[in-house]
This record gives C-alpha cells, structure tokens and sequence, in this order.
C-alpha cells in the first residue's frame, strides 16, 4: 500500500490500478475511475445516470483496500487513497468467467434471432471474459417468448439477466414503478402487474439500456441487425427540450431513435413521443410532390409549376395588397437555416412582416429572447431553488421533466410551483401555489410582495404562500433562485405570464429565466427573426432597420401581425396570401373558429409542409418540405442552444429542404437569397445575426461543441445593433370575475392529435381523449349525475363532451385537455380575450 | 375477488398509522387481505397499493417473493408437510405418500371440496419433533399415519375449528397499539417540512454532509 502522506492528495484521490498509479475524484466509483483512465471493466448492471445495486456480479475484480486482495464489485466500491485494483489478474479473470457462466445458465441460445445480437453487451462480454465453453447440460429454464409489457415495449422473460436497470429505470428515473421484479430466486421475473401495463413517457428507454435482448420495442423488433445500421447524430425535434439522439438507419430508412447521452439536456434518455415518431418520417401519407388544387381537387404538378404559381401568387399579392397583403405563420419545423431564408425571403424580399412562427400557444418574443438566459443545468443544480409556471412538463417537454426530477429527488433542489392545476411536477414541489386561471401574476406578485390589500393573490392558500415567500426571498438573496416560464393554459392569454416576469425581474434583475416553448425549433426560428418586429439575431426590427437594410434587398416598413393578427385579418378581408409553413392552425392555433375563418376567406394559400393536414388542405397550393433526417443545419432548443442536425436518409419523392424553396422564390421574384448550402446559410447568420456573431461553423463543428452551442442573450458585438432587451409593462389588474361561469384550463397531453403522432402507427392510438373536470362542489349546482355528456358554451362557441368531477380542479376553475379525439376544445377559446369562461348546461350542442 | 372490506380498510388504516411511512405497512396489510379472503386476489392488492400509495407492480412483487402469500385459493386448510433432512430419516416422505392417498391429491394441489390443500416443504423448524407438519401453520409433531387420519377426520368435523381458524389467519387476538406509542404521520396537508422522499433518496453528498 502506498502511503502518502494526507497534504499530497488535495482532492484527488491516489490509487493504483493495474499497477499504474492514478488519481481518482473524491467520490469515485472504482468502475468510473478506471473507464476514465482507459481501462474497461465489463459491467451489466452499472449505468452512470442511475444509483449503483451491485446487481450483476459482473464487474468484480481483485481490490485491495488495505485488508489484502478480495474480489469486490467495482460498480459499488467509491475509490480510496491508496486502493489497489487489478482488474486483470487470474482470480479476477476466473470470476469473471465464473458470473458468466452462471448468467448463461438460463440464457437462451437465442443469438441468431435476437434483436440485440451484434450489440449485446452480454454477447460482447461472454466473448471477451466469459470461459468458453458451458458445463451446464441441463434443460434452461422456458417462459412464454415476448410478453407485451405496453404499448410499446415487449419482454422476452427467458432472456433476462435480472440487472435491475429496467426496474430501476422506472422507479428511480422515471418515477413509475409499473414494472418490478416478481417472485423468488430462480423463479424471479421482470413483470408488470396483470392488466395494468407499463404505460410510462418513458419506457422505451428501458429497451435502449437492457444490457440483453430481454427488452425490445414493437417497432424495431425484427426490422434490422446491428451491424446493417448507419448511425448519425441529431436532435430531435418534437419538443423544445430538444433532447440528443442517434438516427439509426438502413437502406436509406430510419429505423430507430436512441438517445445520446450529452450532459446538459438529456442524459441518454428520450420520451416515447420522440423515440417513436420516427415512423411519421416513413409514413405512406407523406408528400412527396407538389400539388395544385384544381376543379376535382389536388393534382400532382412539376416543381417548375409550382415554383412559378407561387411567385404569380405572391406577386399579385403584392401589387394588389402590398406586403401587409401576406401573411407567413408557422416556421417551427424548420432549421436555423431555413427559418432564416425564409426571414430573408419574407422581410428581406417580400417586404412584409406579418410573419410569426408560434401559433398563439408560445410566449412572447421580447421575453423569450429578452430576459436574463438560464440553461437546464442551471435550473437543476443542486441545493438550487425553481420557481416554476408553466405548462405540464411531463405532458409537453419530458426529458426536461425527468431533469428536474432527478433536481428535486436527487440533488435537493426545491420546487416552488404556481399553477391553477396540478400537474406531473406537483408531488416533486415544496410549495405548490394553485391559483385561478389568468391569475399567476397575481400568484407572484403575491409570492414577492405578499398580498396587497383587497387582493386575494390569485386565491392561493395564504399558509402555503407564507412558506414559499419565504423559500423564494432565501434563495433569490442567496442568488440560488431561477425561474422557469412557460405557457400554463391555451385557453388565456399571454400578457398575464409576461406580467408575472415582469414582477420578478423587477423584483430580482439577477435572477435567470428558463423560458419554455413546446414546438421543436421555436427558439430557432424567433432568433431567425421568424416573429413581427423582429430581425435575423435577437434584433428588433426598429433598430436593426439599417444593419439589415444594407445587407438585404429591403427591409419591412414596420412591424407586422403576430399569428392572431395575421388570422384575424385574414378573416377580415385584408390578407390576399397566406403561407403555411409548416403550421396546422386548424389543429393547434388555440381559437380554432378563427383559423377556419382565416383560412376560409383568404384568397390564396400556399403550405409548405410534410403531410396533408386538416390546414394544408385548405391550401391552393401545397409545396412537399423535407423532414427531420432528411435535412442538415442546426435547430435551437428552449435554451437557446444550437446543436447539428444530420442528414441521412432521402426525402420522399420530389419533396424539397424549405431553405430551397425560399431560395427558389426568391429568384421567381426577380430576386437573390444569396444562399447557396446550408453551411452557407450559417455563414451569413454568423456574418449578421447580432446574436450569433462568432459562432462559425468550425466552433459549431468543433469536438468541445458536441453539446452545442448556447447563444447568450449578452452585449452585441461592437458596431451591430442592441439584441431586445424585456422591457416590464405597467402591471396588470386580474381579469374580471364572472360568478356564473367556470374560468377554463387548457392544456394538452402527450399523445394527442398532433400529425407527427398520429402518423406514427404506434403511437397513434395512444392519445387518451378528454373530459372535462369541475370540482364536486360547482358540479352538484348542475344537478345531474356524473358521466353524462354536457353542453360546455363560451362566447365563441359550444361543445358537447363529458363531465367529471376532480376535487383537485379549484372551484370556478374547469380544466381540459385539448387536441385530443372526441371534441374540438378549442372552439371554446377566443383568441381576442384574454381568459375562457364557459358555463356547462345540460344537454347537448345540436 | 375482492379488495378490503370496509372494516378492513379501518384495520388497515390502523395499521399504516403505525409505521413512519404507509408502504412500511404492505406486508401486514397483504396479510389482511389473506385473511379476507384466503389468498391475496389481485383487487385487494391494487386496493393496497392505493392505501399505501405505490404502484400494483410493487405490492405484487413483494408479495409473490414470500411463499406464505398465495395468489391463487387454497383450501381452508393448508397443510405443509416436511421433507427435509430430519422428517425424511423419520419418515416425512412416507407421511406425504400417505397425505396423497389419504386426500386424493398430489402436493400442491386442493381437494374438490375445497378443505385441503397439500404441500411439500422444506424444514419447518420441528426437526427434533419429526415427522413434522403444520396445518395454517399450526404444528402437529411426531405424526403418524394413524395421527393423520384423525387429524383429517378431526379438520372435517370442524372439531379443530377452536385451534385452526381458517387459511389466512395468523392471530385470532388482533395487535394494538395504543395511540401515544405509533409512530405516527401526520397528514401531508400538514407537512411543511422537507418531503419524505427527499429523505428516501438523500442524495451521496448529503448523507456525507450529515456524518461530517
Ligand atoms: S429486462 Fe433487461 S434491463 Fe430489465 S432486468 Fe432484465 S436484463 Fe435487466
Ligand atoms: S423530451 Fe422533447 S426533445 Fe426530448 S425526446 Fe421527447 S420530444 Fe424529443
Ligand atoms: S456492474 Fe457491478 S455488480 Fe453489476
Ligand atoms: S427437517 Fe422437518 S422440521 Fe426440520
């Protein structure tokens, strides 16, 4: 043993493996310090985002920690000074083959049509450490080949080498225990309980990190070897958590998602929304060619067609209307790249700014982009204190929500929430503030000043407020304070969110804000300049007018119309061209009455999309975009951080990058985009975007950069315009009371109706439906029995849909979920008000 | 096919109040629901889970680790006869051939009418009384053939009905604890201090910070 003396180890702690002597962390387990330090000790059951069981056996090797050489599990033993470990000795190697031995004992010699072989850590390890050859004569032990555990993820009991990473996934990580080990000894199984399956966001991961072919998914099983795959990295692009992954392909096909393990976003994980959407990029219901609505509906026509028709369209938008004549939502598919030529093509070319790439369900731009920047890192490190006000994380940004979890539970994060419904992140948080509808800037107002007279702070119980004022005044003068932000409900509007940060960045102009947005590349796209008054590089239009004008061919005279202005003058007359880029407002712009008058009354509308929904076929002319995996650039998640997305297989027919089609408009238009590859793109963004200046695509490429690249919201470079800055408005009164009506909570589930969803075969059906829920005591006014359908009415129109008590929903609150089958919520919501009442009445809507 | 009773939703309710957490409590509360109903029924435990608040998965999968849980029914008599070491030598084995034949069964099985359920098992703990067997976990020592026919003939007569309470049964006299001795939780409305699972889940550093 050497022993040296205690001043010569600072921090690190000396240790000797394989007869080199290295330095440990404090804390080190074994197995990590020595894969740090090149050497691989096989392991099964360790995995390094979840808590050491020492499950396997696997990783036993010779470790002399003072008392003389015994075999000890390195997955379970932390480094010590002066700790010897060999983990390549005889006895280590004799045990090694020993744990296999005994874990093939019941191992089927199922190799040739496992969906693992080729990448099973088990094969790998019995090839490289296990004995070679069996003893046991015996007869293995049999159990029903795959059991469906779920939905989408099928057991194969006989393969199983009882590692506990499943179970241990689900209970530790994901926080749903619906799988769990069963019975004893020999006979112990990974099972679910009868009829009550494995319905996690999460539980596809379990077959990503099943160290066998136990675990496997519905829609990879049987469709490809390992060793047929090409693997290129990407993110995905489903939520705005933007969460890294593996697109695994075949034969030009995506076959898979598996997700990378990057430190600050996802860990390795991903949802199952994201995981399984895959098969929305193969589906049959993809355009593949431009189509032109004629007498007897869509026609297939040549891109030369549709590239000239859209130019007449836009032209004589613009010679009968002017550029306010056209209106552009949508553009939160899209990559940094193409969202900027479509900028370019929009404001620079096209002269209009009625361009907005969120639908009415995302938070405004000034504050995205304007308020003091916090990454997820910064929000989940530990001992820290979030404030949190937004929509359900584990409904609409998973991954983000196993990070906060494993905040609060692991790393003694406190949450505060303010919400006017429970949600996933309720059981986590310390104080949870319920407040009513339209009123969280009341909550926080009262959270930092306390109550003001003749107020009630949005109806928060006082006794939970006293202690959470008290946690957040601790932690914002400890400087352990962030906040996270984000739309709670589609049924009311923004400007009560925004009133609420304006509270506390008045209150605390230190404190940083993790601003949430639901779509993919949302970020992306408001960087890109993809919102009213806004340019390319977190500008505002009014003072970026000269920068740009020098650059580009004009500039928009001044600001536009977001996606509800845009709408509503579309319904009023005054919008000759519409351009969908990749936006359904039928489906997801929360006043539905109004989008289908837009999309009614408008003359002209172009969609540039992947599928044929409900909007695009309303179109005149559709143009076919390529997809995520189809396209290369890079995509912006909710931090702001710019990562690469890779392209690797084929778009469908003809269909085209929307960066293409911008670029092919523009010089339809007697124009010039200037922009050649997407690389070039990014040229010009690094060259002008404010914002971005620096960020070139070596330092985008760069190995330090694999976990992207986080753009700050700091001091402009010198001689470009100021980025926007969050400028607090007056503060706002609550919205009027109504006694006779319940105030609406709309949210949205996982699974809903949403295209990418429901042309995934496997994940299309999974979408629950909704009811709405009323608290027993507004419920029993009605006087009808529970269950019934009812006739829910608001000022803009009525639906007839179930009704339930919930004794968590607040009095004079009624709560939904939207965009899910059975009926069109958001008919119920006037994009104009600014909260949703509705009154319930027996019967139902004719 | 049932979950708790009313009454035993009370008894179950007592006893979580005993323990510093609810699902401390899930063992004696799969024994209440044996009692109920002579096997622990798949509603009873998603019934437990809700009372303790944990998944069906996790009450099933203690409750299949313990051999004294059954899933399925069992006779109203459960009757273990041992074939270890020491019965063997004094004729456990034989006693079993004699049980089969005696009831009509082979181990593992339950008479049609339900009464008997016969099983092998492994050393009860009565070694030095051997030829041993238990009935509900009753024990009956040094039997012989004859011992168990009467026994048989007696369990059928309901003339052991005082000493045998049916399957399930544990302990007639139920266990009490007085109020100012249970540990107690008190409800989460009033819990203002950290939550339990921050306890649960004390994080590495923590538990060092509080040696420290
Ligand atoms: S199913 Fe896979 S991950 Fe789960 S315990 Fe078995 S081997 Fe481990
Ligand atoms: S959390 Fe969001 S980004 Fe991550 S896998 Fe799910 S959908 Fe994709
Ligand atoms: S990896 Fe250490 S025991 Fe399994
Ligand atoms: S061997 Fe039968 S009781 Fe011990």
């Amino acid at each position: 043993m050497s022993d040296l003396p205690p001043e010569q180890v600072p921090d690190g702690v000396p240790i000797t493996i394989n007869g080199k002597e290295l330095v440990a962390e404090k804390g080190e387990l074994i197995i990590d310090a020595a894969e740090r330090h090149g050497v691989y000790i096989p392991r099964f059951c360790y995995h390094p985002r979840m808590r050491p069981v020492g499950m396997c056996r696997m990783c036993i090797c010779e470790v002399d920690t003072g008392r003389g050489p015994a075999l000890l599990p390195t997955c379970m033993l932390e480094c010590t000074p002066g700790m010897v470990v060999n983990t390549e000795s005889p006895v280590t190697a004799k045990a090694q083959e020993g744990v296999l031995e005994f874990l093939l004992i019941n191992h089927p010699l199922d190799c040739p049509v496992c969906d693992k072989g080729g990448e099973c850590p088990l094969q790998d390890q019995t090839f490289a450490y296990g004995p070679g050859e069996s003893r046991y004569i015996e007869e293995k032990r049999h159990k029903e080949k795959p059991i469906a555990i779920s939905d989408l993820v099928l057991l194969d009991r006989e393969r199983c080498i009882l590692c506990d990473r499943c179970t241990r996934f689900a209970k530790e990580v994901a926080g749903d225990p619906l799988i769990h080990f069963m019975h004893r000894g020999n006979n112990t199984e990974v099972n679910v309980f009868p009829d009550e399956p494995f319905a996690s966001y999460f539980s596809g991961n379990t077959a990503q990190i099943c160290p066998v072919g136990a675990l496997t998914t519905t829609t990879y099983r049987f469709r490809a070897r390992p060793w047929d795959l090409e693997v290129t990295e990407s993110t995905c692009q489903t939520c705005g958590v933007g969460c890294r992954l593996a697109i695994d392909s075949s034969r030009d096909q995506v076959l898979r998602y598996e997700g990378v393990d990057i430190d600050p976003v996802n860990w390795g994980w991903l949802c199952d929304k994201g995981r399984f959407n895959f098969q929305a990029i193969q589906s049959e219901d993809r355009l593949r060619n431009p189509l032109l609505k004629g007498p007897n509906g869509f026609e297939v026509i040549t891109w030369g067609q549709a590239m000239r028709r859209a130019a007449d369209m836009l032209s004589e938008a613009l010679s009968s209307t002017g550029p306010d004549g056209i209106g552009i939502v949508g553009g939160a598919r899209l990559t940094n790249e193409s969202a900027y030529a479509w900028a370019k093509l929009a404001k620079g070319v096209l002269g209009t700014d009625n361009v907005d790439a969120r639908l009415g369900d995302e938070l405004p731009h000034e504050l995205v982009l304007g308020v003091p920047k916090a990454t997820i890192d910064e929000v989940c490190r530990p001992g820290g204190t979030i404030l949190y006000f937004g929509p359900d994380p584990k409904e609409e940004l998973p991954v983000l929500y196993l990070r906060l979890r494993h905040a609060v539970i692991q790393d003694s994060a406190t949450l505060i929430e303010v919400s006017p419904v429970r949600t996933g992140l309720t059981p986590l948080a310390r104080h949870f503030l319920q407040h009513r509808p339209g009123e969280v800037h009341e909550a926080v107002r009262a959270l930092i000043h306390g109550i003001p007279q003749g107020r009630d702070g949005g109806g928060v119980d006082p006794a939970q407020l006293g202690l959470a004022r008290a946690a957040v005044e601790q932690a914002a003068a400890s400087g352990s304070l962030t906040v996270v932000v984000g739309r709670q409900s589609i049924a009311e509007s923004s400007d009560w969110v925004t009133d609420a940060v304006a509270t506390l960045v008045r209150a605390f102009p230190e404190v940083k804000f993790l601003t949430l947005l639901r779509r993919g590349n949302v970020h992306g796209a408001l960087d890109m300049g993809l919102a009213p008054g806004l340019l390319p590089g977190r500008v505002a239009l009014d003072q970026a007018r000269d920068w740009y004008g020098a650059a580009w061919p004009t500039v928009p005279a001044g600001p536009g119309l977001d996606t509800a202005g845009i709408l509503q003058a579309a319904a009023d007359g005054k919008i000759n061209t519409l351009v969908l880029l990749g936006a359904d407002p039928l489906t997801d712009f929360p006043d539905r009455q109004l989008a289908a008058q837009a999309l009614q009354k408008v003359p002209q509308i172009i969609a540039v999309d992947l599928f044929l929904n409900q909007s695009v076929q309303a179109a005149d002319l559709v143009l076919a975009a390529a997809g995520f995996s189809e396209v290369e650039g890079t995509a912006t998640n909710l931090e702001g951080r710019v990562s690469v997305l890779n392209q690797k297989v084929t778009p469908p027919g003809t269909a085209r990058s929307d960066w293409i089609i911008a670029a092919e408009l523009a010089r339809r238009l007697d124009s010039d985009l200037g922009l050649e590859s997407a690389d070039d793109i990014w040229g010009e963004i690094e060259q002008l975007a404010p914002s971005h200046h620096g960020v070139t695509l070596d330092a985008l490429f760069a190995p330090e950069a694999a976990d992207g690249i986080v753009i700050s919201t700091g001091e402009p470079a010198p001689g470009r315009p100021p980025t926007v800055r969050f400028e607090p408005g007056s503060p706002l009164d609550p919205p009027a009371p109504d006694a006779y009506s319940l105030r609406l909570v709309a949210n949205r589930k996982l699974y809903d109706l949403g295209t990418f969803t429901q042309a995934s075969p496997a994940l299309a059906n999974l979408a629950p439906g909704t009811k709405l829920r009323v608290n027993p005591y507004d419920f029993e006014r009605l006087g009808v029995p529970e269950g019934r359908v009812l006739k829910v009415k608001s000022v803009r129109g009525a639906i007839s849909v179930e009704v339930v008590t919930d004794p968590d929903v607040l009095r004079g609150t009624a709560a939904i979920h939207v965009n899910q089958p059975g009926a069109l919520v958001t008919d119920l919501i006037d994009a104009r008000l600014r909260v949703t009442d509705i009154r319930i009445e027996v019967g139902e809507v004719a | 096919m049932s979950r708790l009773s009313t009454e035993n939703v009370e008894v179950a309710r007592e006893i979580i109040a005993r323990y510093p957490r609810p699902k401390s409590a899930l063992i004696p509360l799969l024994h209440l629901a044996q009692e109920q109903d002579g096997y622990v029924t798949s509603e009873a435990m998603a019934h437990i889970a809700e009372l303790v608040g944990c998944t069906p998965a996790e009450v099933l999968g203690t409750c299949s680790f313990y051999e004294m849980f059954k899933l399925h029914p069992v006779g109203r008599y459960l009757v273990n006869i041992c074939t270890n070491i020491s019965c063997m030598l004094c004729g456990g084995e034989e006693l079993l051939e004699h049980a089969e034949k005696r009831l009509g069964i082979k181990a593992g099985n339950t008479t049609e009418d339900g009464l008997f359920t016969l099983e092998e098992v492994e050393c009860i703990a009565a070694c030095t009384e051997a030829p041993s067997l238990q009935v509900n976990y009753r024990y009956f020592h040094k039997v012989t053939h004859d011992d168990f026919d009467r026994l048989v003939d007696d369990l059928r007569a309901g003339r052991l009905d005082d000493e045998i309470p049916p399957h399930g049964t544990l302990a007639r006299v139920r266990q009490s604890i007085p109020s100012d001795r249970r540990a107690g939780i008190a409800p989460p409305e009033q819990v203002t201090s950290e939550p339990v699972w921050l306890r649960n889940f004390e994080s590495p550093s923590r538990a060092q910070g509080a040696a420290e």
